[in-house]
């Protein structure tokens, strides 16, 4: 079996999992919506201060819910030895975590696409003009997010306190996609949006990085 | 043991004579004045943190190429001397930060890209405190070392083309750049002192680990055997 296909499988499960108990992207949603709310009592931020703030915030509280929402991709694997059943299929271990982060990017850029119109309204940041580039520049901030996420949850998964370490060990290694992401987004926020290509190829050559290491640690990651 | 106890308090002049050197032997200089004698040991932790934390990269790739546990050693040895290393650092830049530029920190891309390595090798060794399992722990931090040593050119990248106020290189700098031929010689003093006492914690660092490991080992054989692991412990131990 190709790797695409048996990638494929593990998406399909992973999504029919999470469309029949729909847990992860309501509580994901919630939260950021939560941190977006609370940022603006915190701050009372007027119009120049949500332009200069907002992109930072957005991608705070998306940073933020991902390191919740990415812990149970590998710990509730963890409950009844699945992980083992799944190791048991005769495809690459790649296959599995790529199928993962497939799903946790689903996932994410569903709650990106409820979020970011309910911010947009919020903070009276007009993004109509923008969409598109914006898009480009969450799914680009995105796929880093859950390429390094996923593989730290399977690392995560096996430690004590696990809810705990996922974000610790996750939020430090974003710190350059952080600053890329909402360098890229502010330039796009600005009253005059323009792309910053430089920042967008950033994004990429994080991505590309990360995607790699996973691919030639998948094996060891995954072991037994 | 004779011999060691010999190379411990021989390292131990070389840092007094070191400390010596910056203080006394080199000259002053221009702008700075004796502000300029902390950067003889700044630099210094600055050289033996990036040897140390090498070092733990190419022993987390060994240990996942080969499974031997003497690299699982390695690895977490040297990133707890390149973490202490580190901590050097930021505290001799932060005290000539005050002076020096009127404030005790700043976000520039050197500082930064200091602050999260620190911090991620921080986690490193929270991760290993956390997984029970010896053969997955080394794995796994491994892998995150991995990580963790990849990012660090990103964090530096992405600051820099952000925002930069650290001083230029001083050594491979510029054209400007340069050192005096006696504070040469005294920051090369500086480097070999502290990059021998880091050699020497790390050694020692690497025989605690090897210590615990058999005595693991002498625990799990001790229970295989239903016998009073105590006994077995005492008399197991080197």
């Amino acid at each position: 079996m190709t790797t695409a296909r048996a990638a494929a499988i593990v998406l399909t499960k992973e999504l029919r999992l999470e469309f029949r108990a729909r847990e992860l992207l309501s509580t994901t949603v919630v939260f950021a919506l939560v941190v977006v709310v609370l940022f603006s009592f915190a701050f009372d931020p007027t119009a120049a201060d949500s332009r200069r703030f907002g992109p930072g915030l957005l991608w705070i509280a998306f940073f933020f819910a991902g390191s919740l929402m990415l812990n149970p991709s590998f710990a509730r694997e963890q409950s009844n030895q699945t992980l083992d059943a799944l190791r048991m299929a005769p495809v690459s271990a790649f296959a599995i975590l790529l199928g993962k982060m497939l799903a946790n990017f689903i996932f994410m850029a569903i709650s990106e696409a409820i979020l970011v119109p309910v911010f947009a309204v919020l903070y009276n940041i007009s993004i109509t003009g923008i969409v598109g580039w914006l898009a480009l520049v969450l799914v680009l901030g995105t796929l880093g997010l859950v390429i390094t996420g996923t593989v730290f949850s399977a690392v995560a998964a096996h430690a004590r306190r696990r809810e705990l370490l996922l974000p610790l060990l996750l939020l430090p290694i974003l710190a350059p996609l952080l600053i890329a992401a909402v360098e890229a987004t502010a330039s796009l926020f600005a009253e005059q949006p323009s792309l910053d290509r430089a920042w967008l190829a950033f994004l990429g050559g994080f991505d590309i990085v990360f995607l790699t290491a996973s691919w030639l640690l998948a094996d060891f990651l995954l072991e037994e | 043991m004779k011999g060691r106890s010999a190379i411990t308090v021989l390292v131990a002049a070389l840092i007094f004579f070191a400390g010596y050197a910056a203080l006394f032997i080199a000259p002053d200089e221009r702008t700075m004045h004796e502000l300029m004698r902390i950067f003889y040991f700044h630099l210094s932790c600055w050289v033996a943190m990036f040897c140390a934390l090498t070092l733990a990269f190419v022993a987390n790739i060994a240990w996942l190429a080969t499974r031997n546990p003497k690299w699982d050693w390695l690895g977490v040895a040297s990133v707890e001397v390149g973490v202490v290393c580190c901590t050097g650092g930021l505290i001799t830049g932060v005290l000539w930060g005050r002076p020096a530029w009127g404030i005790w920190w700043t976000w520039d891309a050197r500082l930064t890209t200091t602050f999260i390595l620190w911090i991620l090798y921080i986690c490193y060794l929270l991760l290993r405190g956390l997984i029970e399992e010896p053969q997955r722990r080394a794995s796994l931090s491994a892998i995150f070392g991995i990580f963790a040593f990849l990012d660090t050119p990103l964090v530096y990248a992405s600051n820099r083309l952000w925002r930069t106020q650290h001083p230029a290189p001083v050594i491979m700098g510029g054209p400007d750049a340069g050192l005096d031929a006696m504070m040469g010689k005294v920051l090369v003093v500086c480097i070999v002192a502290v990059m021998a006492m880091m050699i020497l914690v790390l050694i020692d660092r690497y025989r605690l680990e090897r210590l615990r490991h058999e005595l693991d080992e002498l625990r799990l054989a001790a229970d295989a055997r239903g016998a009073d692991s105590n006994i077995v412990l005492t008399k197991g131990l080197p």
